[in-house]
């Protein structure tokens, strides 16, 4: 049985079904996203604590309890965490409802630039402080 | 972009009535959907008002008993009326469901009956399954095996039999194919022409969990995909909806872990 697939093609159902075949990966980032959201889960308790320390300090008292080496390692890796685990969640919602696929790849570039760029600029920020 | 409203042909309107209750006391109204291919017309909801002393307890027996005695141009699938064929899935009182097995007792008020969701319409009740069979031939449901036939069965443990069968009754091998649960999954809605859904995984899993088989590791990278796999959310509703009381999102998340546990 054939009927006509997308982009005027005239495929049979089968050969519509299996596509272009599998992509052979998937896996990784399913593992990533669990341990980065297993990371936010650790790094968040510790980024409650830290808050609740912050509270009612001034600016200088402020950067120097950032400045001290956990505190401010505690925060990269937070920051590199939520950042990684925002961009691959915004893959799943991308892939998930844009189908267009040039829709699809400039929005996929732009959610990476985006949380590249911000990850980079909280990064600097913390270091600017810390060194 | 996801469509989220439907087109103007595809709005439903209001349809005919038909009292057939003749003032009986037990009387219950069931609201069908109707679409005939053949005309230009929108689909329609159709109402029906009869008289539950003059067909049997299931919502299967009220269509059957609406086709033979009201209307004869309903068209619905149906054949084993006892919850084995899956013919008769369809979407009844907001739920998908087989209508042999579902008491209208169990439905408040006026039943509502509707196609199964999201795929396309052949007429009335009955859906177009041509592209989740394919799918369902691309994971190649069939015992394959290098080896050679030996001369009797090929032996299975008791334990290994409940893989397919779970302790319960309730395993993979359960599965009579009536897609409730593909069609429940709002996953296989935005991207059924890729992802496999529930139905098909639950399939392929069955003969993962095999003992017999010997392609796993093939049925697995045939799997490893970002959306023949991985479009699954784990939303649930395959399992919240399956009238076989299965678990496609167990079988689901046991090819997963299989995945990681292969590397």
């Amino acid at each position: 049985m054939s009927h006509k697939g997308g982009h005027g093609k005239i495929q049979t159902t089968l050969a519509r079904a299996r596509g272009h075949g599998s992509a052979h990966h998937g896996v990784e980032s399913w593992i990533r996203l669990r341990v980065t959201a297993v990371g936010n889960a650790v790094l968040g308790l510790w980024f409650i604590w830290f808050v609740k320390k912050s509270v009612g300090l001034d600016h200088a008292a402020f950067t120097e309890l950032l400045a001290q080496p956990c505190n401010a390692v505690a925060m990269i890796l937070l920051i590199v965490s939520v950042f990684y685990h925002a961009t691959l969640g915004c893959r799943e919602i991308v892939e998930d409802y844009v189908h267009c696929e040039c829709m699809k790849i400039t929005k996929l570039l732009g959610t990476y630039l985006f949380f590249f760029a911000a990850a980079v600029a909280c990064i600097f920020s913390v270091l600017k402080i810390a060194l | 972009m996801a469509q989220f409203t439907l087109p103007q042909n595809s709005k439903v309107k209001k349809g005919d009535r038909y009292d057939v209750a003749n003032g009986a006391a037990n009387a219950r109204t069931f609201k069908v959907y109707r679409w005939d291919p053949d005309t230009e017309d929108n689909p329609r909801l159709d109402e029906y008002k009869v008289d539950l002393g003059k067909c049997g307890p299931m919502v299967l027996d009220a269509l059957i008993h609406i086709k033979n005695d009201v209307d004869s141009t309903l068209t619905f699938r149906r054949s084993c009326r006892e919850g084995i064929c899956g013919s008769c899935a369809m979407n009844i009182d907001g739920t998908n469901t087989l209508a042999c097995t579902k008491d209208i007792a169990d439905c408040k008020g006026d039943v509502k009956i509707t196609p199964l969701p999201h795929m396309p319409v052949v007429k009335d009740l009955v859906p177009d399954l041509t592209h989740v069979y394919a799918q369902y031939e691309t994971i190649e449901p069939w015992m394959k095996a290098d080896s050679p036939a030996p001369e009797r069965e090929r032996l299975q443990s008791p334990e290994d039999a409940n893989l397919l069968n779970g302790d319960d009754g309730h395993g993979p091998a359960g599965c009579i194919l009536c897609f409730c649960c593909s069609t429940s999954c709002p996953s296989y809605w935005w991207n059924g022409d890729r992802f496999l859904g529930p139905a098909i995984l639950l399939q392929a899993y069955r003969w993962i969990a095999d003992t017999r088989d010997e392609a796993t590791g093939e049925r697995l990278d045939a799997l490893e995909d970002p959306f023949r796999l991985y479009r699954c959310h784990t939303i649930m509703n395959c399992t919240n909806t399956c009238p076989k009381g299965l678990n496609p999102a167990k079988a689901i998340a046991e090819i997963k872990k299989m995945m990681v546990t292969r590397r």
